[in-house]
C-alpha cells in the first residue's frame, strides 16, 4: 500500500516516452499516475537505449486506427456517406499489437501521415468580433483609428486584441494599457468579451463542418478540421482551403490557413508558414526543420529552457538524441514536453482531432446556389435520399437533425425522435411538420444537412399478406407525431405500482414503446375518473358511523342517499412522511344519481392532528 | 338511351342511406360536469379487444372532471393519454389517432364551447373517422349542442343506481338517463341505460321499465 502511494506521489508529470508512439495518445490534461505507465517507460527507455534511430516505417505499427463512427452496433458495410474518416475496420487486435514484430509492419497498418489536418488560424478574432457588433450598431470603427480591446490583469488592465491601426501605432498584446496610452494617446480601449469569444469560436466550429464532418477547437482562436478525403468534394485541397478563407472574409474575419499531414505541422504553418500552404507528407521533416521552436506549441518557458539550450529551430531539436530529451523533460507535463510536441508534429505520435460529438454516420446534404430562407422544399428529396442510404446499410434512423448553415456564420437545426427505428422517409418528414418554422434562418442560409444522429438495427419485415400494417409500426408512428407536436411528457401510458394509495398505483410516465402492463381483472371498486388533487368538501351534517349526510361540493349541496364502505387504505410507511393519517373511502350515490368516491383523512382521536377532513376522490360512472 | 345524369348530392344520399357505418363520429353532452355517467356511456359501446384507446384531454377537463383511473376500467382496456393544454390540440391529436386503424377508439374530450370546435372541424374528424373505421367520441361538457357534424349527439346523465344484490344500502348497478337527439340512422329517443362493468354490456330499455325498479329500491331502502 505504501508503495504503491510513493508512487503516484511521484509520478504527476512524468510522462512516459517512447521511442515509438503509444497506443492512445495521452489527452491534455492532468498526468496519471500510473505504475503500468512507469514499467512500459522503463522498457521504452531500455529499448530506446538499445535501438537509437529505428526506421520510420517500424513505427507505423502502432498507430491507433481510428474507427469510425457507429453509435449502436458494427457497421454492416462501409458508408459511402459523406466523407467520413478512411478507416472504418474496428480494431481487434489492439492486444495482438505489442507482440507484433516492430519490423514488419504488416500492409493493413495504414501510414501514419496519410491523415490531412487543416488548421484556421484566427488571430484578430476578438477584434473582428468587436468591429462587426459597431458595424451593426450602425457606428463602425475608422479604419485608422487605433483602437484595443483589453482584459484584467495583475496590475491593471492589458492589451488584449488590437487593431491593424493600433499594432502599426505600435501598440502590443500583453501590454499594459496605461503604456500603450502613453504611446498611443488616442487609443480607444474597451473590454474585450472573452466569454463570448469562445462563444463564437464554438459556433464558428460547428459552422466548419460544412466542409468536413470533424472539427474541433483548439486553444483560444484555433479550428482544426480534420478534411482527409473531403476535398475533392471542393475542388482539391488548394481550392477548398481558398474557398474556407473567402467564406471566413465574408464574416469579416481573418484567417490564416494550413493544411498539413499532423495538427502539429498544421499549426505550425497556420500560424508561421505561406498563405494558405498545403504540405505533402514526404516533406514534412524538411519543411519542418526552420521552424523555431515555439511553432511545437510549447509555452514560454519550455522555449525559454530550449533556447538556453542553443536549440532554436524544430531541425535543432530533431537532431539531439531522443534520449536526452526524454530524460531532460521527463517530469514536464504532456502538453510542455517538446519530445511528445515533436512527435505529434513528426506524426510519429497520434494526435487525432477530437471533435466534441460525432458526425452522423447517416447525413445527406444540399448545397444551394443562393441563400434561401426555408428549408421545407428540400426536406422531401433529402429525407428520401437519407433512408435510401439508411436501406442499403440495414439501418433505421431513430433521432434524426436537420441543420441549415446560415451565411452569417451560425448554425441552427431541429431535431425529431422515432419511437422505433424506421426509414420511411414520408414519416421522416411528416415528423418536421411545423417544426421547420421554429428553426431559425437568420439572412439565409445555403447549406442544408439531414443526418440520422442515432441510428439502429433495422431488417426488412415482411409486412401481412392482407395489406394491413403491423400493430406496433401504426402506434409508433402515431405516438412519434404526437410527439414530435408535442413532447416527449405528453404521450403516456399507465403503469402499474405495488400501491393501494390510490393516486400512487397508476403511474404515467411517458414511454409509449413499452409493452401494455397485465392488470389484475378483479379487486375494490374503483372510480372510472380520479380528481387529482383531491378536492376538500364541506361536512354538513356528519353522522358518527359512515360518510356525511350532507355535505357542499363545488358550492353545491349533495344530499347521500346510498353509500357502501368504508374501505381502509392506510399510509405506507416506507413511503409517507410521518404523519400521514390514514383513510376511509365511501362510494356514496347523492340525491341526483351521482355516484361519487370520497374519503376521510384520518379518524377522530388518532392522534395525528385535529378533525378529520373529507375529500373527494373520484367520479364513477 | 343516354346516361342519367348524375346530380352532385347523389353520392351523399347514396352514402346516408347506405346504414350506419362500423366507426363513426358521436358526441356526448354531460349533464353535469362532475360525474363519470358519460365516460362510462362512452365505454360501454367500446370493444376492449380492438385496441388501445387513444384519450386527448384539454386541461379544463382534466381539471374539472378528472382523468382516466384505469383500475376502475372495465377489464381489458388500454389507454394512450395525451394531455394538451388547448381545444386545438386535442382536434390535432384526435384527427392523427383515427388516422391509425390500430387504435380501439379515440376520446376526445373539450371543455365549453370553443370557436375552433366548428362544423368543419366536426365534420373533418367524421370522415377521418368513417374512413379508418375508428370510432371517435367526442366528449362535452358544459358544453351547448350548437352545430355540428356528429352522426349521432347524445345526452347522458346519471340516473339513481339499481339495487345492490347483497346489500340495500349501497349502489348498485348504475343506471343512466340517455336521450339521442340527433342521428342520422334512427329515430332520436330517450332511454334508459344499465350498464354492467363486470360483462361490459349495456341495455337500453324505455323509462317505463325504470319505475317498477326504482319503487323497489326506494321501497327497500325506505
Amino acid at each position: 500500500m505504501t508503495e504503491r502511494g510513493t508512487t503516484a506521489r511521484r509520478a504527476p508529470g512524468r510522462q512516459a516516452v517512447l521511442p515509438f508512439p503509444a497506443r492512445r495518445p495521452d489527452p491534455p490534461g492532468p498526468a496519471r499516475a500510473e505504475p503500468d505507465e512507469l514499467a512500459r517507460a522503463m522498457a521504452a527507455l531500455a529499448r530506446a537505449m538499445a535501438t537509437e534511430a529505428a526506421p520510420a516505417s517500424a513505427r507505423a505499427g502502432t498507430y491507433a486506427r481510428q474507427e469510425s463512427f457507429s453509435p449502436v452496433g458494427r457497421p454492416r458495410a462501409r458508408p459511402a456517406w459523406r466523407a467520413g474518416r478512411d478507416g472504418d475496420a474496428p480494431d481487434l487486435r489492439a492486444g495482438a499489437l505489442e507482440t507484433r514484430g516492430r519490423a514488419a509492419a504488416p500492409p493493413a497498418e495504414r501510414d501514419p501521415l496519410a491523415r490531412r489536418i487543416t488548421c484556421l488560424h484566427l488571430p484578430r478574432l476578438s477584434v473582428e468580433r468587436w468591429q462587426r457588433c459597431l458595424e451593426r450598431l450602425g457606428e463602425p470603427l475608422p479604419d485608422d483609428l487605433p483602437a484595443a480591446l483589453a482584459v484584467d490583469g495583475p496590475h491593471g488592465p492589458v492589451i488584449h486584441a488590437t487593431t491593424r491601426a493600433a499594432e502599426q501605432a505600435g501598440v502590443r498584446r500583453g501590454a499594459r494599457v496605461v503604456d500603450m496610452r502613453a504611446l498611443c494617446p488616442d487609443l480607444r480601449v474597451e473590454h474585450a468579451d472573452t466569454q463570448g469569444d469562445r462563444m463564437a469560436l464554438q459556433r464558428l466550429m460547428l459552422w466548419c463542418r460544412r466542409w468536413c464532418p470533424w472539427t474541433a477547437v483548439s486553444g483560444e482562436d484555433r479550428i482544426v478540421m480534420d478534411t482527409t478525403g473531403s476535398d475533392h468534394l471542393h475542388g482539391g485541397e488548394a481550392a477548398m482551403l481558398r474557398a474556407i478563407e473567402e467564406a471566413l472574409s465574408h464574416l469579416g474575419l481573418s484567417a490564416d490557413l494550413a493544411t498539413a499531414p499532423t495538427q502539429g505541422a498544421a499549426w505550425a504553418l497556420a500560424q508561421l508558414g505561406g498563405v494558405r500552404e498545403t504540405l505533402a507528407p514526404g516533406t514534412l521533416a524538411a519543411r519542418m526543420a526552420p521552424f523555431p521552436v515555439r511553432a511545437l506549441r510549447l509555452e514560454g518557458e519550455t522555449v525559454l529552457t530550449l533556447q538556453r539550450l542553443g536549440l532554436k529551430t524544430v531541425g535543432d531539436l530533431a537532431v539531439v538524441p531522443r534520449l536526452s530529451l526524454a530524460r531532460r523533460f521527463s517530469r514536464e507535463a504532456p502538453w510542455r514536453n517538446p519530445l511528445l510536441r515533436l512527435d505529434q508534429m513528426l506524426g510519429r505520435s497520434p494526435e487525432p482531432v477530437e471533435a466534441p460529438d460525432d458526425p452522423p454516420r447517416f447525413a445527406v446534404e444540399t448545397r444551394l446556389a443562393e441563400p434561401v430562407e426555408d428549408p421545407t422544399p428540400h426536406l422531401p428529396a433529402l429525407a428520401e435520399a437519407l433512408c435510401a442510404g439508411l436501406a442499403e446499410a440495414g439501418f433505421g434512423a431513430r433521432r434524426v437533425r436537420l441543420t441549415v448553415y446560415r451565411t452569417d456564420g451560425e448554425v441552427s437545426s431541429v431535431e425529431v425522435a422515432l419511437a422505433r427505428p424506421s426509414r420511411d422517409f414520408r414519416h421522416i418528414s411528416r415528423l418536421f411538420d411545423g417544426k421547420l418554422e421554429r428553426i431559425d434562418p437568420g439572412y439565409g442560409f445555403d447549406l442544408v444537412t439531414l443526418g440520422a444522429v442515432h441510428a439502429e438495427d433495422l431488417s426488412e419485415v415482411q409486412t401481412r399478406l392482407d395489406g394491413a400494417a403491423e400493430d406496433g409500426a401504426e402506434l409508433a408512428r402515431l405516438t412519434d407525431r404526437l410527439t414530435a407536436r408535442f413532447g416527449p411528457a405528453v404521450v403516456r401510458r399507465a403503469a402499474l405500482r405495488e400501491s393501494h394509495v390510490p393516486e400512487r398505483r397508476e403511474d404515467w410516465h411517458g414511454a409509449p414503446d413499452a409493452p401494455w402492463p397485465s392488470r389484475p381483472g378483479t379487486g375494490p371498486a374503483r372510480p372510472m375518473r380520479l380528481l387529482a388533487p383531491a378536492e376538500e368538501i364541506r361536512v354538513l351534517y356528519a353522522v358518527p358511523e359512515g360518510p356525511p349526510a350532507q355535505f357542499v361540493w363545488r358550492r353545491l349541496t349533495c344530499r347521500v342517499v346510498r353509500f357502501a364502505g368504508p374501505e381502509r387504505i392506510a399510509p405506507e410507511w416506507w413511503r409517507d412522511r410521518p404523519g400521514t393519517r390514514l383513510r376511509d373511502y365511501y362510494h356514496v350515490e347523492d340525491h341526483a344519481g351521482r355516484r361519487i368516491w370520497l374519503y376521510r383523512d384520518g379518524v377522530l382521536d388518532d392522534g395525528r392532528g385535529e378533525t378529520p377532513r373529507w375529500f373527494v376522490h373520484g367520479v364513477s360512472e | 338511351m343516354p346516361p342519367k345524369p348524375a346530380s352532385a348530392t347523389g353520392p351523399l344520399r347514396a352514402r346516408a342511406s347506405s346504414g350506419r357505418p362500423a366507426a363513426t363520429l358521436s358526441e356526448v353532452f354531460a349533464d353535469s360536469a362532475a360525474d363519470a355517467a358519460p365516460t362510462g356511456f362512452a365505454l360501454a359501446q367500446l370493444e376492449p379487444a380492438r385496441g388501445p384507446l387513444l384519450w386527448v384531454s384539454d386541461r379544463v377537463t382534466r381539471k374539472e372532471a378528472g382523468i382516466p383511473y384505469l383500475s376502475g376500467f372495465p377489464a381489458g382496456f388500454e389507454v394512450i393519454r395525451v394531455d394538451v393544454a388547448r381545444p386545438v390540440d386535442v382536434l390535432w391529436a384526435a384527427e392523427q389517432g383515427l388516422g391509425c386503424p390500430s387504435l380501439g377508439g379515440v376520446m376526445a374530450e373539450i371543455w365549453g364551447d370553443p370557436p375552433v370546435l366548428d362544423f368543419t372541424a366536426t365534420k373533418r374528424l367524421a370522415l377521418r373517422a368513417e374512413t379508418h373505421g375508428v370510432a371517435c367520441w367526442l366528449m362535452r361538457r358544459a358544453a351547448t349542442p350548437a352545430l355540428g357534424a356528429a352522426r349521432e349527439r347524445w345526452r347522458v346523465g346519471a340516473l339513481p343506481s339499481g339495487r345492490h344484490p347483497w346489500d340495500a344500502r349501497a349502489p348498485g348497478q348504475p343506471h343512466w338517463r340517455v336521450e339521442l337527439f340527433r342521428s342520422r340512422y334512427r329515430a332520436p329517443g330517450t332511454w334508459v341505460a344499465r350498464y354492467d362493468r363486470a360483462a361490459h354490456r349495456l341495455e337500453l330499455e324505455h323509462p317505463m321499465a325504470l319505475r317498477g325498479t326504482e319503487a323497489a329500491g326506494a321501497g327497500a331502502g325506505g
